[in-house]
Parts: C-alpha cells; structure tokens; sequence
C-alpha cells in the first residue's frame, strides 16, 4: 500500500513539465538511436550517456527511462525489418517478424510489437512496483557474507546464460574482473595494476568499459569486415492492424508477459530465456489449434510473445537493477554506469535515501511507455529511413559519440586511450565469438564482491565458515551450483534415456547464435 | 551456423603446421594464460601492510590470475578438441570477407590521433577529423560532403553540448571565436 502512494509521489516528480519533456527527449533518442542499424539497447544507452552529464540525477534517470524503452522498441524494429537482432533477445522477434515483413505483413508486426510492448511494460512496471519494495525488505537483511553468495549467482548466470559456450563466458567474466582490479584499493590505500600510470589511480571507469566493449569494439569489427553491398530493407507503411491480428495478438501478449517478468526479475534472469520460451509455447499451441500454422512463413503470435516477453523481461531486470545493484542483462550493465557517473549506488538505500529519483525513474516507465506507443505509430515510416543511413557515416557517429562520452567525463585524453584499448579487446572478442555482456558485468561487480568478501571475513576475525553460516547465503549457492550443474545434468540424463528430444535440442541453438 | 571465417593471419598460413590451422583461438587462450600469469607477478608486488587482518590487497588479485590461467587452459583444450567460438554477425557485417586489416589499423591511428590532437586544436576540430577520418576510412568516396557533414556535425554537437546541455568541451583554436 505504501508503495503506491511512493508510486504517486513518483508521478508528481515526473509530471512537471520539465520532467516531461525530458522524459519525452529520452524516449525520441532512444528510439532514434535503438532504430539505426548496428546498435542494440545497450549501446543504446552507452551512446546516450553524455546527453544527461550536465543535467541533475532526478531529471536525467527520468531520461534514462525513456531512452531504455525507447531503444528496446527501437531494436525491434530493426529486427523486423532488416531481419538482424540487435541483442540476443531480440532474436526471437526477429525470426517471425522479419517473414511477416517479405510477405508485405511489416505494418502488422510492427504493430503488434508495439502495442504488445505497452501492455506487456505497463503490466510488467507495475508488478516492479508491488515486487520491488518486498526485495528491498529482504535485501536490507543481507549481510556482507550473503552480498558475496549473490555475486557469485550473479557471476555464474552471467558466464554461462549470456554466452554460447560456458568456458568462453567465464574467460570473458576474469577478463573483466581483472580490469575491475585496476586502482588503488580502497581499504588499505595500496595501488593495484596501474602500471605507474597516475590517471589509473582512480581505476578505470565503467562508463569507458561500457562504450570501448560495446561501440569502438563495434566499429573496429565493422570496419574489418564492412558489407559493401546495401542491406536488403522491407519497405513499410503506418502500422495497423486488423480485427484478426488484434483477437490472434492479445493471448501472446499476456503469456509473454507472464512469462517474461518473473524470469527477468530473477538474479540469473535476463531477457533471452523468456523470449524463446514464449516463441516456442506461441509455436506448439498454434499448432495444436489445427488451423494450418503461420509459424515458418511470418506468424504474428511469433512477434506478439517474444516481443511482450522481451519488455516485460527488461522491467523485470530493473527488480534486481534497483533493489539489489545487481545488473543482470548488458543494457542494465550499462545503466549502472549510468548511476556510478551520479556517485550512486543502486541497491536497497538507494529506495531509503533517494526514493525522489527510483520512484520517479519507475513513473517515467509508465509515463514513456505511453509515449512511445502515441510516437511510433505515426512515426514509424520515419524511423524506417533511418535503416537507410550511408555505413560509413553512421559508424562515424558511433565512433565520435563514443569519444565524446568518455571525454567528457574527465576531459582528458589518456581515458581516450584507454578507450581505445578496450575497443580493441571489444573487437577480438567479436572476432572470436566471446561474449561481451560477462565482461562488462565482471568490471562492475568485481569490486563490489571483493569488498564483500573483505568486510565478511574481517568481522568474522578471519573465520571462513562465515560465509556459509546464514540460510540466504546457502541458498544461494546451491543456486549457483544448479546454474552450472544443470545442463550437464540434463544432457546426462538425454543421454541415458537415448531419447534426442528434437525440438528441445535444435532450437535453443537459433537462440544462442547471436548476442551483443 | 555461420561458416569458418579466414583466419586473420591469412598470408602465414602455408608455413603453418596443418594441426594449427584454423585454430587462431589458441594465440588467444595463450593470451588469457598469460594475462593470468601477468596479473599473479604483478599481485606478488603489492605491498600488504601489516595491520591488515583477514584478507589483504592480495588476495582477489591472486584468485582472478588462477582463474584466468585455468581460463586460458580450458579455452585450449575446448578449441584443439574442435570447440570456436563463432564470428559476430550483424547487419553491416560480411564474414564471408576477409579482415580488412588495413581498415581497423586506419581507423585506429584516426582515433589515437583525434586523442592527440584535442589538446591543441580543440575538440570541435579534433571531432570533426575524427568523424570524416573514419567515414572515409569506412569506404564513402564523396569526400567534401563528408567533410561539410562533419564540419557542421562536429560544431553543433559542440555547440548542443556546451552551451545547452551543461558539458563542458575545450574550444581550442576556435574559441576566441566562438
């Protein structure tokens, strides 16, 4: 109950007309910037960093808000349109969305996305609204050692969820955490791998990381192997859709919501399970109605779930974002690097001393949720040209808005530098298809489990047993142990019975083959 | 799945070994292994104050080198029984291609020179060599309209940013002007 009168108090910070056309700002560029090809939600969000240093934090997450959405949106139209996810959770939007457009259907999916994307984000906030405060209740009693428990669940989702094969998340996830080492150590005032360097003192920033993995890394990738011939794009009108599509749309809409919160919501959550569990419940139950399935040929079900799921699942991920600081998808990585460049930390006081700023982030989700339906429906054929773009200048503008991002947060040119090395670890990951996500995570959440880990034992008096003597903790690892046992566990099992389940084996490959 | 992408040593691969071909993944598992190693000798050199009680400045260091070691061994052993991670796809992207290497190396020297060249030109300039470095680098052949593109591009970013949204950018040359 008195989250909604924090709710409402929320809506009276976002409602001010300068909060407003914030919010309104966010949503414009974020679906401009989700729209242009080659970049995903997070690099989205990476991208847009510097629009809000100078602006104060309330205004600017209200921002962020929108630019969230927006490049979520963004991204699903580009999937549906040139057939080419930006991030793995698009994929499967992508798949069905992209025949619907070839057989001159475009208008309908794109119409389906985006109304199934409001119904499933406003339903999904609004369980983030009743959820959240119960999980800052919980999280309030975690101590030190239960902190460390989470990181490690965090650690093991990352490495083997967000990537195709386990050894090359986690070698991604140390690769990361090994960056996250650089600088002086907090506690004992000693300097960590900087080299002799005096601008690493400070550690590397995660707003660099962010920006170097996801756009240099990017454009160093493009520009070795730029396609020279234009894309194929299916041209399209104002999205509608007609009394068929509305009746087939609305049940997928709610099973992907269904679907896509609680698992987004989940410290192993993140957006790609929901959508291919809610493509492929779409699939079977289209097929047990009889009725000559679309799926294969451009089935609307096929964009209405995954792409509901995909929302819901990205208002789930703002349940352990906010409440425990705890990103678990690439887009919230770089959200928390937004909080950092503000000096805050997202987490359970975060609620208790800025309930200003998280209640009005989470009115400016529903606030630009509405936005962007009112916007993208008659804007959509603008968006479209946006697909047109010449490459070369299109990666242009990534590579400067990137260099920008990062000078302006210090002003100085060693960060460029340093920029310019993590794009080049950005660009052999891609060529050697490792995921980025684990690394970027690993940064982040590296220090955070070091001092854990540090605070734990020292007030245990350097007992180690400490860390598995409280219920949660426990819990939580045998989580982690399931997370990294399941699979094989599984395949043991598949293997035994000698029994290939085809469906269950061919498609979570289509799913795992793309990642950003 | 996507196909095998050429390996980015294209022109050595007649003198190597015919069991390491195709398995450029092995220069990065060494790379890990030695990142690892790296990060152990460097951890041995920190000092750890006496006082410190329970686990020192040390400890996370060593536990992320043994990691990355195992990481860089495990990664071996997945890629010389087979295992390869496979090329990022994307839209702008044609793996059937080979690494245009002279590309990326242009590109880099654009943006290191872009870092250089802040200090004394300014960021307005700096920005707009960097935006029409890379576009030409990238392949567009109309050059002066790149150019005009990225002059104004690069002077209303600066002028957006500075003046409007708060963020301050070094003028240079041009702020006696401006």
């Amino acid at each position: 109950v008195d989250s909604v009168g924090l709710l409402l108090d929320g809506f009276a910070t976002a409602l001010t007309p300068q909060n407003l056309a914030f919010a309104l700002l966010g949503v414009l560029l974020g679906t401009m910037v989700g729209v242009l090809p080659g970049i995903g939600p997070a690099m989205t969000v990476a991208l847009l960093l510097p629009v809000t240093y100078g602006v104060e934090p309330v205004s600017a997450f209200i921002m962020f808000a929108g630019i969230y959405y927006g490049g979520m949106y963004g991204g699903s139209t580009t999937s549906i349109l040139l057939n080419t996810p930006g991030e793995s959770s698009s994929v499967m939007t992508a798949l069905e969305g992209n025949l619907m457009a070839k057989r001159g259907r475009g208008a309908q999916a794109l119409a389906t996305a985006a109304v199934g994307s409001f119904v499933a984000g406003t339903l999904a906030t609004a369980a983030l609204v009743l959820v959240a405060p119960e999980v800052v209740k919980l999280a309030l009693a975690f101590g030190p050692a239960d902190y460390f428990a989470l990181m490690v669940v965090a650690f093991v989702m990352v490495s083997t969820v967000l990537g195709s094969s386990v050894v090359r998340g986690i070698t991604t996830l140390a690769i990361g955490l090994a960056i996250g080492l650089i600088g002086i150590d907090v506690q004992t005032g000693q300097a960590r791998f900087t080299l002799g360097v005096p601008q690493l003192l400070d550690g590397i920033d995660v707003v660099i990381v962010a920006v170097g993995l996801f756009a240099v890394g990017e454009a160093l990738w493009v520009a070795s192997r730029l396609r020279r011939t234009p894309p194929e794009i299916v041209p399209v009108g104002r999205p509608w859709m007609a009394r068929a599509d509305w009746s087939r749309s609305w049940r997928p809409w709610l099973r992907g919501t269904v679907l896509g919160f609680p698992l987004g919501a989940l410290p192993a959550g993140g957006a790609e399970i929901p959508t291919f569990l809610s493509y492929s419940i779409e699939k079977r139950l289209a097929g047990r109605r009889g009725r000559k399935t679309e799926f294969g040929s451009g089935a609307i079900e096929g964009v209405a779930g995954p792409e509901a799921a995909n929302n819901a699942a990205a208002a789930g991920v703002l349940v352990p974002l906010l409440t425990l600081g705890l990103p678990t998808s690439a887009t919230a990585a770089v959200l928390i690097a937004a909080f950092q460049q503000y000096g805050l930390q997202p987490g359970p006081l975060l609620f208790e001393q800025q309930p200003e700023l998280v209640w009005g982030l989470v009115a400016s989700l529903f606030i630009g949720n509405a936005m962007l339906l009112v916007i993208n429906l008659p804007l959509a054929p603008a968006w479209t040209r946006l697909l047109q773009v010449p490459r070369p200048l299109l990666y242009a503008g990534i590579v400067m808005f990137a260099a920008l991002g990062v000078y302006a947060v210090n002003g100085s040119a060693v960060d460029l530098v340093v920029l310019y090395v993590i794009g080049l670890l950005g660009f052999v990951m891609r060529r050697f298809g490792l995921p980025v996500a684990p690394a970027i995570i690993g940064v982040i959440l590296g220090p955070i489990a070091e001092k854990q880990l540090r605070r734990a034992i020292a007030i245990s008096d350097g007992d180690y047993s400490t860390l598995v003597s409280s219920p949660i903790a426990i819990s939580q690892y045998v989580l982690a142990a399931a997370i990294l046992l399941g699979p094989f566990i599984a395949q043991m099992v598949r293997r035994r019975r000698a029994d290939p389940d085809v469906v269950a084996a061919d498609e979570p490959e289509v799913f795992t083959s793309a990642r950003k | 799945m996507t196909p095998h992408a050429p390996a980015p040593a294209g022109a050595f691969l007649g003198r190597l070994p015919v069991a390491l071909r195709g398995k450029a993944e092995l220069a990065v598992a060494a790379g890990v292994g030695l990142l690892g190693v790296f990060v152990l000798v460097e951890a041995s050199h920190i000092n750890v104050p006496a006082t410190s009680n329970g686990i020192g400045p040390t400890f996370a260091p060593t536990c992320i080198g043994v990691l990355l070691i195992v990481c860089g061994a495990w990664l071996a052993v997945d890629v010389w029984r087979g295992g390869h991670g496979d090329p990022e796809a994307g839209e702008d992207i044609d793996l059937s291609r080979r690494s245009d290497w002279l590309s990326v190396a242009l590109v880099s020297v654009v943006f290191l020179l872009h870092a250089a060249l802040i200090g004394p030109l300014g960021w307005p300039l700096a920005c707009a060599l960097l935006f029409w470095g890379v576009a030409v680098v990238l392949g567009s052949r109309r050059w002066v309209r790149d150019f005009a593109v990225s002059v104004v591009l690069a002077f209303s970013v600066y002028a957006i940013f500075n003046n409007l949204l708060g963020v301050h950018l070094p003028g240079g040359l041009l702020a006696v002007v401006l």
